[in-house]
């Protein structure tokens, strides 16, 4: 099949799921025929080159692609089309991915469901009166409705491997550093990854080794080498796995998900591996630590939204502090403003011993934790998120009840390791996924797990 | 009015621009002063979102450089931090800078026979500029953004309270723009704002060991105005606490126009910059056998330079000054010198004239003036022409028929001739007026072109008019 005609395809499918599933911002069918076009000459010429050559993917709207328009779907960005690509967006372009378009995510990947963006909200395309997970919900629905082969998208607590478990489809969070954080834009520094949604963990481990690499342009990227493929298939065969007792007594698990990834568990020690209870004690602080850090790093990273050099203003302002106060207040959405007011709070002379240094002394704990339970495993398998996908509307009046989503996830982020999410089945009907988390650097090994789960299921 | 009552209490704040060609966390040239506005400039200094900064590495060098020359600790770990404050002049929001792990602390600088501690030396980056279209900023209609600077590597070289008057404040900056000379950390020229002297001033009743209410001096463009802002504000400091009154914590700009300082902004409450490590840029660690490195590469200081330069050629200690407040200067000395030119000659030649000659040209020039072939007068022709035209001044003497008349008889029928034509001058002088000799030697070095030897041509004279 030609690349045009994949593209059609894909085309065809976001018209016809777009009504229900709205995972799309915006839907750039002509950059999408030209990248189509291109890729097919490409092919023509016997060119053996990347896997993702004439592949549809579809983008979450926070990162950056040169000349189309990316808004962190929020209104203070509307209309703003970056003169730049992104790092990992210059690497697909290279590789001959075709870009169907920008995915709708929670403001600034601010949330688990992407109830926050500013335009509308996605449907789960397994119940459409449900969410599909966030922040990167879009990208997740998108790959689950079949409008995109495979789709980018960001993690920063859990908003690509949550969503995916959500939307019954792989989800990766790689090694922090493993992909280049330039033309991503921030919410906060220290955690945020970029990573795929696919349909297989094969098809994840080629969008990976597509996007990573070390680049000069960000300081925080590592010069490890990537190979994500050639260990895919060696099985979990007397591999150990670690079960984090905390894992699964996290507050609001439901028993469903529990029993459905307990199975799964069990399906990798038949296959092979053998299972290892660890223990990772700081567990219960790692959402409070989350909420105080990642608040703090937005608080600064936003700051630059201020109405003067891009984006919208304001005109009504007659002074300067007024062109601040309004552009923010009026273009900046509800949860966006409270985790900007929360890590403001954490940093302020006289708070910031009690909260951000603390939380910084708790995230080190919490990563020795890691390293501590890894000297007794070769990998952590645990639910995604404690639920299945919630109601929309549900959880939007209580933040606390919606942070929870990422109380097993987050961790991954703070210690900076890789974490992928694989379906594993369902819980009332609804996809449940099963979270393979590894050492640092060790994303071929999360992989490897996961895959062998995938097999262990087929078999 | 400063008398023994009370003593002032000085430290100083210095910001330097550093000698990179781009700036520090993006390619962008950081000569921003031949840039049309918002030239120089790309996504990351101008703040778009998702992008990244990354050090620039000589920024790093001339800082740790820098900590070095002025004998501070380089502390193995340090890291950069943001500072959060809104204005139109950052783009992020916040401004890359460097806050409880400065690159250099605890070091001290020897201004003459006084030595001033260095609490620390950091870097970070310097912000845009505003431009107000009206006359005032109150009354502006508009205010533009410029970004080209935003960005540049800026260092901040903090002083303990360690002067005490005017002379020394000056003193203090004037030596670092010799010290950053010589070590190539920055052009250092004030009026381009690439070196910018800040100074918190205080005064305390003589003998007491607690530190007055400061303020701190900006808008100072040149060491002169440095030196009369800190002057004023001392005086004025006195004054109203021999009223009776406090003085009130604030910044204070100085206005050249109305030679005074002026309140501009009062510490009613404490900036709150919410500074936390920069998460785009991983901590440094600083290698100590770079370190070392940097510390062997360094030339000799000016701090050394000057007494080396008065002893090895005995010059005067004003001439030593003069010659190491630039390296290439004290370079060019000591070249000329080595060519051959009597060093007392060749300071006087270097101070006096600034040439942009070679050493080895300024020697032959100078050796003509000293053997007599050419008057000093001449000589300074030469060495305009010699340095417009790129000839050797032995070549331009020789074609301009340049050498000057010495032959004593030649000059004496010169010196004859206007004895002659000036009977009223000649009076005048033996009347009483000796300053009639002056003019009858103007009108002999008139007659010859300003070719004669004037010591040979004064002595001629003076014999005649005293006979």
């Amino acid at each position: 099949m030609s690349s045009t005609e994949l593209l059609n395809r894909h085309l065809a499918a976001i018209e016809r799921e777009e009504p229900r599933i709205k995972a799309f911002l915006r839907v750039t069918e002509d950059l999408a025929r030209g990248q189509a076009a291109e890729a097919d000459r490409r092919l023509a010429t016997g060119e053996n080159g990347s896997p993702l050559l004439g592949i549809p993917m579809a983008i979450k709207d926070v990162l950056c692609v040169e000349g189309v328009e990316t808004t962190a779907g929020s209104q203070i960005l509307r209309g703003f089309r970056p003169p730049y690509d992104a790092t990992a967006i210059a690497h697909l372009r290279q590789a001959g991915a075709v870009f169907l378009g920008m995915t709708n995510c929670d403001e600034f990947a601010m949330g688990s469901s992407t109830e926050n963006s500013s335009y509308f909200p996605t449907h789960n395309p397994h119940d459409v009166t449900r969410v599909p997970g966030g922040s990167s919900g879009g990208s997740a629905a998108a790959v689950a409705a079949g409008e995109a082969v495979c789709a980018l998208g960001t993690d920063t607590g859990g908003s690509i491997r949550q969503p995916a478990a959500l939307c019954g489809v792989v989800g990766m969070k790689p090694t922090y550093g493993r992909v280049s954080r330039y033309g991503l834009i921030a919410f906060a520094s220290s955690l945020d990854q970029i990573g795929p949604f696919t349909h297989s963990v094969r098809d994840a481990a080629m969008v990976l080794q597509a996007v990573s690499g070390f680049d000069r342009r960000d300081a925080t990227s590592g010069d490890r080498p990537a190979d994500m493929v050639s260990e895919l298939e060696l099985g979990v065969e007397g591999m150990r796995l670690g079960v984090p007792r905390e894992y699964f007594q996290v507050e609001g698990m439901e028993p469903g998900v529990k029993s459905t990834v307990e199975r799964a568990i069990l399906m990798l020690e038949r296959a092979g591996a053998e299972l290892v209870e660890v223990t990772l004690p700081h567990t219960d602080y790692g959402l409070a630590a989350y909420y105080i850090i990642a608040p703090a790093e937005c608080s600064s990273n936003l700051a630059r939204f201020d109405g003067v050099k891009y984006g919208v203003r304001d005109e009504s302002a007659r002074t300067l502090l007024d062109t601040y106060l309004r552009t923010r207040r009026h273009y900046f959405g509800t949860e966006v403003r409270r985790r900007i007011m929360l890590g403001t709070y954490a940093l302020s002379a006289g708070y910031y011993e009690a909260y951000y240094k603390k939380a910084q002394q708790v995230r080190t704990l919490i990563a020795q934790d890691f390293e501590n339970a890894f000297l007794h495993c070769d990998a952590i398998v645990s639910a995604t998120s404690p639920t299945v996908a919630f109601p929309l509307g549900a959880k939007v009046d209580n933040p606390l009840a919606m942070y929870l989503n990422d109380v097993l996830t987050l961790g991954g982020n703070l210690a900076g390791l890789p974490g992928i999410s694989v379906p594993c089945g369902t819980s009332e009907g609804l996809p449940v996924g099963l979270q393979v988390l590894a050492p640092q650097w060790g994303d071929a090994t999360a992989l490897r797990v996961a895959r062998a789960y995938e097999v262990a299921q087929d078999a | 009015m400063l008398d023994e009552k009370w003593e002032a209490v000085i430290g100083m704040e210095v910001h330097v621009q550093l000698a990179t060609r781009s700036k520090m966390f993006c390619d962008c040239s950081s000569d921003y002063l031949s840039a049309e506005p918002n030239s120089s400039v790309c996504e990351v200094c101008l703040g778009m979102p998702g992008v990244l900064p990354v050090i620039n590495q000589l920024g790093v060098e001339l800082v740790v450089k820098t900590g070095l020359a002025l004998n501070c600790e380089i502390p193995v770990h340090t890291k950069f931090d943001r500072k959060n404050y809104f204005y139109p002049d950052l783009p992020k929001g916040y401004q890359i800078s460097q806050y409880d792990l400065p690159m250099c602390r605890n070091g001290h600088f020897d201004v003459d026979d006084k030595t001033v501690r260095i609490t620390r030396v950091h870097l970070e980056e310097d912000t845009g500029k505003l431009l107000h279209a009206g006359d005032a900023l109150h009354k502006a209609e508009e205010s533009l953004v410029d970004l080209n600077r935003a960005g540049v590597p800026l260092m901040e070289i903090v002083s303990e309270p360690d002067m005490r008057s005017a002379d020394d404040a000056r003193d203090y900056v004037v030596a670092m723009r010799a010290l950053l000379r010589a070590i190539k950390a920055s052009d250092a020229d004030m009026e381009k704002g690439q070196l910018r002297a800040e100074a918190n001033v205080s005064v305390r009743p003589t003998g007491s060991d607690r530190l007055g209410v400061k303020t701190e001096l900006k808008n100072i463009n040149s060491f002169r105005a440095l030196h009369r802002a800190v002057d004023y504000e001392i005086r004025r400091q006195v004054e109203v606490l021999e009223a009776g009154g406090i003085v009130v914590q604030e910044t204070r700009g100085w206005s050249e126009a109305e030679q005074r300082t002026f309140p501009q902004r009062t510490k009613e409450y404490a900036d709150d910059y919410r500074y936390f490590a920069e998460p785009d840029l991983p901590p440094l660690e600083l290698d100590s056998a770079w370190v070392e490195s940097l510390r062997a590469s360094l030339p000799e200081l000016p701090a050394a330079r000057r007494p080396r330069l008065e002893l090895q050629y005995e010059i005067s200690s004003y001439d030593a000054d003069q010659l190491t407040e630039e390296p290439v200067t004290a370079d060019l000395f000591e070249a000329t010198v080595a060519a051959g030119a009597p060093a007392k000659q060749a300071a006087n030649w270097i101070i006096g004239s600034q040439p942009t000659l070679d050493a080895a040209s300024l020697a032959e020039l100078i050796g003509m003036v000293v053997n007599g072939t050419i008057n000093r007068e001449q000589g300074l022709r030469v060495m305009a022409e010699a340095q417009s035209s790129g000839k050797r001044p032995a070549e331009i003497v020789r074609e301009g028929g340049m050498a000057q008349v010495s032959d004593e008889s030649a000059l004496a029928e010169i010196v004859g001739r206007v004895l002659r034509e000036n009977p009223q001058a000649v009076a005048d002088f033996k009347s009483g007026k000796p300053q009639a000799a002056k003019a009858l030697l103007g009108k002999v070095r008139a007659a010859t072109g300003g070719t004669a030897n004037m010591s040979v041509a004064r002595n001629l004279l003076m014999e005649r008019l005293n006979h």
